[in-house]
């Protein structure tokens, strides 16, 4: 009698016209043990899906060891950023006071340069001072020649 | 909502997933993975949560995308490597050898399905969801649903009386 219904209700299974109910009744029914032969191959697929929703995952979750671990991660990473920032300025500046030192002595030194030069052409001014005088004591030796010649003819 | 509201909403069906992830990866390594990496994006995305009205059909669907996501990236690479003719032929050799008992005749006969009938069996008959849930998960019609299952259904059938009348092939 039983076997019939069960039957019937395989036929509306293989349709997929059974309710979650009458599943349930399928399930039950053949996780009994006096299942009759022509039905026995049933027992196997309905006992396969009782068994299939009791695996259980075994690992937990883990939630917030990953996303603390991101989050220092996160911050590690902004550490780096700016100190590799900070330290590409720190050293920026450096080099630009280098440069401003560099340019302070080598002001320095054109300065030196320029005076000494300057020296020099202030003796070149005299020198040529020097040359009028010489210039005038010749233009003299030549009024004495002059002189000289005058008296002889006299 | 903090993490310990957010637990006690998705904790409860973490094993629902894990199942469904296995169903579709076969290695139940990668169905812990799966489930975890799920719950870590379930985690980010726990804003879009409070949205829902029916967190569990949600996290599912996600669950059924990501491991599509991870088959076809699979296949993809492994695309060169493997020879379907020769992958057939392994196999069914090892099959011979481990796939004694029924219980693993069908798991095996699970796997054969298309991937699709695959979780609509896992959802129904595993999982008792209701026809709604199930076409909310899959994004498909309720009769889709239905056509879907009752074919997976017949084909398990089929499957196995043939394994039964003739040994393991």
């Amino acid at each position: 009698m039983e076997s019939v219904k069960i039957e019937k209700l395989l036929e509306k299974y293989y349709e997929a016209e059974t309710s979650l109910e009458e599943e349930k009744m399928l399930k039950d029914y053949f996780s009994k043990d006096e299942v009759p032969a022509h039905l026995s191959e049933y027992k196997e697929l309905f006992s396969y899906f009782n068994e299939s929703s009791l695996e259980t995952s075994t690992r937990s979750i883990e939630l917030s060891k990953r996303t603390i671990a991101l989050r220092w991660l996160s911050v590690a990473a902004m550490v780096v950023f700016f100190v590799s920032v900070y330290g590409l300025y720190v050293q920026n500046e450096a080099e630009k006071e280098e440069a401003r030192l560099a340019y302070a002595e080598t002001q320095k030194a054109l300065e030196l340069i320029s005076k000494s030069l300057n020296k020099g052409t202030v003796a070149i001014a005299q020198l040529d001072n020097f040359n009028k005088g010489t210039n005038a004591m010749a233009e003299l030796q030549n009024f004495e020649n002059a002189q000289s010649k005058v008296f002889v003819v006299e | 909502m903090n993490q310990k509201e957010f637990l006690e909403t998705v904790l409860p069906f973490k094993d629902k997933v894990y199942r469904l992830a296995k169903r579709l990866l076969v290695s139940s390594d990668e169905a812990e993975d799966a489930t975890q990496e799920l719950y870590f994006k379930l985690w980010k995305n726990k804003s879009k949560i409070e949205r829902y009205d029916n967190v569990e059909a949600y996290a599912m669907m996600m669950t059924k995308n990501y491991c599509l996501d991870q088959l076809k990236s699979k296949r993809a690479s492994n695309l060169t490597l493997v020879h379907s003719n020769y992958k057939d032929d392994n196999t069914s050799l090892q099959s011979d050898v481990e796939y004694r008992d029924g219980a693993s005749i069908i798991k095996r006969m699970m796997n054969d399905l298309p991937e699709k009938q695959r979780m609509i069996v896992q959802l129904r008959d595993v999982e008792n969801y209701e026809y709604h849930e199930i076409a909310e998960i899959m994004g498909m019609e309720p009769t889709a649903i239905r056509v879907a299952l009752s074919r997976a259904r017949k084909a398990l059938r089929e499957k196995f009386i043939k394994k039964q009348n003739y040994g393991i092939s």
